[in-house]
């Protein structure tokens, strides 16, 4: 019998078994995403020949429209026949898990298409790299779902343990395996103290299934239990390394510099729709009536976020690095929406995780083309002159930037103001106008990483003269793979050298823009020719891009659809 | 003689804590896996004394949802330090520094 059956079965001594009543559609896109995975895995081994990484991409495309229309079907039934729960109380079937369904299933349509031609450049072998993805956004969409908190963890861990190996995946990058080792730990740990929260949870309350927990707090006047407390705390803390906020973001920063990048955008859009999707279930949905308890903390955690990921965004010289302490700041918008514990919070934030993995991962895909074979070339002076060389590239990425700093007519703006109104609407003014502020000196960062693209490439130790002589020096060819230990000495010092002219800037935007932006131009980066961009990551970035101006012009199909995918238990 | 269910609790929480401050403090890779594998087995010995006050057998049931996934992650993590000890020979966290920022 299935385990979940024991769970159900209300007396340990009934000798017949009852199999509870599973509704295949509602877990039907993660069936196809697991099967999808296996089905691939299994190929791989028969047919190792023939299965080249074109054709797994291609099986993870179909795979993925599979999961997206198997998502459709969901909507139109729950619009029909409304919500419910199903196999036996674990699976929540309501419009916020297939809101999540369907941007998990966009988000691996999209990195498959990516990872392609990564791949190829890369010349790694076969199809590993797809099974993966699609086991770990099987999780994501598992953690959507789930209605208990063991399956949360389950999806967790599903999603976490292939992550690992993704992050690992480029085994000829020394940075690679250690981002892993490092996401490995840390990620380890966060689930260790989840799964103590759950078992605190569990004794508090005698259930780990979400809705008789919130029947148990509804019925019982709690008024210092300990133990709940305890549960509590610790489930935020696990679930606050998943989206990394901020004093559980240590991790992020090295590991989306390591990761392969095609990776890093997955690991961005995925692994924080599933974990924001659990918390708003979790917390919001469920845990309503202590919301007293756990609101302060969300409300630190949000202003944390926010303020560390501008600021420490601001200094950071790797694209990837940047784009780490950006997700950073994210991660405080859309909690935002969870502070606010509304039903308008929750698709505030619903429609921040779709926008946000559009921007991410189309970010992702220039950055992925961007750089050169070792995933190597990730500074933001890697990026100067690029308008003139390849000004369809640079304006995809400017277009990508300008959205996740929050212009108006593109997604990002409605993103911002959505959550920043559900905040206010909840009378939360401070934490408003922090994310206001942030907003703005984040937008500084990405606007430097535009202006880079777009300014010519200009003469050898022309401005930041003084500056490059300790960087010009120590700073040897950049040599993937072995090299990149001689290679990041040298760039620590490079680094050390160039920092000094900014803090000695008097803050003056002007002139600190221009410092910044000067920084050392390497010969090899002067020279260097137009990038290959293959077809299908032309294809994600012009989706990613279309889906940013098309519905940030016409905002209205994309928020009607965060609004009416509403929680089972609002 | 009968023991008070209050004493395992205690021992889950001295267990766990025992785990943090191990995966925190030591910087022996292997040894912060062992730290975790403790940390979970804590949570594990609270799942089943919590199933015991409560009368309720799910709690019992977690606890093989958690022993499996301990069991994965544990091929997953070992996999990456074999990986990382063939370029470099070292299981010492201090040791891997590649990346600053």
């Amino acid at each position: 019998m299935s385990p979940l059956g024991l769970l159900a079965a209300s007396s340990p001594a009934t000798p017949t078994t009852h199999v509870p009543h599973v509704d295949y559609l509602s877990i039907l896109p993660m069936l196809i995403m697991i099967g999808g995975a296996l089905a691939l895995m299994v190929a791989s081994s028969l047919f190792r020949k023939i299965l080249t990484v074109g054709v797994g991409t291609w099986i993870t495309a179909a795979v993925s429209v599979a999961a997206l229309v198997a998502g459709l079907f969901q909507w139109d039934q729950i619009s029909t026949h409304g919500a419910q729960v199903t196999v036996a109380g674990a699976i929540a079937f309501d419009g916020f898990d297939v809101f999540i369904q369907i941007v998990v299933a966009m988000a691996m349509l999209l990195t498959a298409l990516i990872g392609d031609g990564y791949l190829r450049r890369e010349g790694v072998e076969g199809p590993e790299f797809h099974v993966l993805a699609m086991m770990s956004a099987s999780g994501a969409m598992m953690m959507g779902a789930a209605n208990d908190l063991i399956v949360v963890f389950l999806g967790l861990e599903i999603l976490s343990i292939a992550l690992y190996v993704l992050a690992a995946f480029n085994h000829k990058r020394a940075e690679s395996g250690e981002a892993a080792l490092k996401y490995f730990v840390l990620g380890a740990f966060s689930s260790a103290v989840f799964v103590y929260g759950i078992a605190l949870t569990y004794g508090a309350t005698g259930s780990t299934n979400l809705p008789q927990i919130a029947d148990y707090l509804s019925r019982n006047v709690i008024a210092s239990n300990g133990v709940l407390l305890g549960g509590l705390a610790l489930l935020l803390v696990g679930f606050g390394f998943k989206i990394a906020a901020v004093p559980f973001h240590m991790w992020s920063p090295d590991v989306y510099q390591g990761s392969p990048s095609p990776v890093t955008g997955f690991m961005a859009a995925v692994a924080k729709a599933g974990a924001f999707a659990a918390l708003l279930r979790v917390f919001v949905s469920t845990f309503a009536t202590a919301r007293t308890d756990w609101q302060p903390i969300i409300w630190g955690l949000a202003i944390l976020s926010l303020v560390v990921g501008a600021t420490v965004a601001l200094m950071q010289r790797d694209v990837k690095r940047m784009m780490a302490y950006s997700s950073i700041n994210h991660a405080g918008f859309i909690l935002l929406g969870v502070e606010a514990a509304t039903t308008r919070g929750v698709a505030a934030s619903l429609y921040y995780i779709i926008t946000y993995m559009f921007l991410v991962i189309g970010s992702f895909a220039v950055i992925t083309v961007m750089s050169r074979p070792g995933d190597t070339g990730h500074q933001i002076s890697d990026y100067r002159g690029l308008a003139r060389r390849q000004p369809l590239l640079a304006l995809a990425f400017a277009v990508l930037l300008l959205g996740q700093a929050g212009v108006p007519f593109t997604t990002g703006f409605l993103a911002k103001f959505e959550v920043v109104a559900a905040a206010e609407a909840t009378r939360a003014y401070v934490l408003a106008a922090i994310a206001m502020v942030s907003a703005a000196v984040a937008a500084f960062f990405y606007l430097r990483v535009a202006v880079t693209m777009f300014s010519p490439v200009g003469p050898v130790g022309d401005v930041a003269d003084g500056a490059d002589s300790a960087a010009g020096v120590g700073r040897p060819d950049d040599t993937p793979g072995d090299g990149g230990w001689a290679g990041d000495r040298a760039d620590d010092r490079a680094g050390d050298g160039r920092g000094s002219p900014t803090s000695r800037d008097t803050g003056d935007p002007v002139s600190s823009l221009r410092v910044l932006t000067d920084a050392p131009p390497l010969d090899s980066v002067t020279e260097r020719g137009p990038v290959a961009v293959p077809r299908l990551t032309w294809l994600a970035i012009g989706l990613s891009v279309g889906f940013t101006v098309v519905f940030g012009i016409i905002p209205g199909p994309i928020l009607d659809f965060a609004h009416q995918a509403t929680l089972l238990f609002p | 003689m009968t023991i008070n269910p209050d004493w395992y609790l205690a021992l889950g929480v001295v267990l766990f804590s025992i785990g943090a401050i191990g995966v925190l403090v030591r910087r022996n890779v292997l040894v912060m896996f062992m730290c975790v594998e403790l940390m979970l087995n804590a949570a594990n010995l609270t799942f089943v004394t919590f199933a015991r006050m409560l009368h309720d057998i799910g709690g019992q049931v977690l606890v093989f949802f958690v022993l499996v996934v301990a069991a994965a992650e544990v091929v997953v993590g070992l996999g990456i330090v074999v990986a990382i000890f063939r370029r470099r020979s070292t299981a010492n966290a201090d040791d891997l520094h590649l990346m600053k920022g």
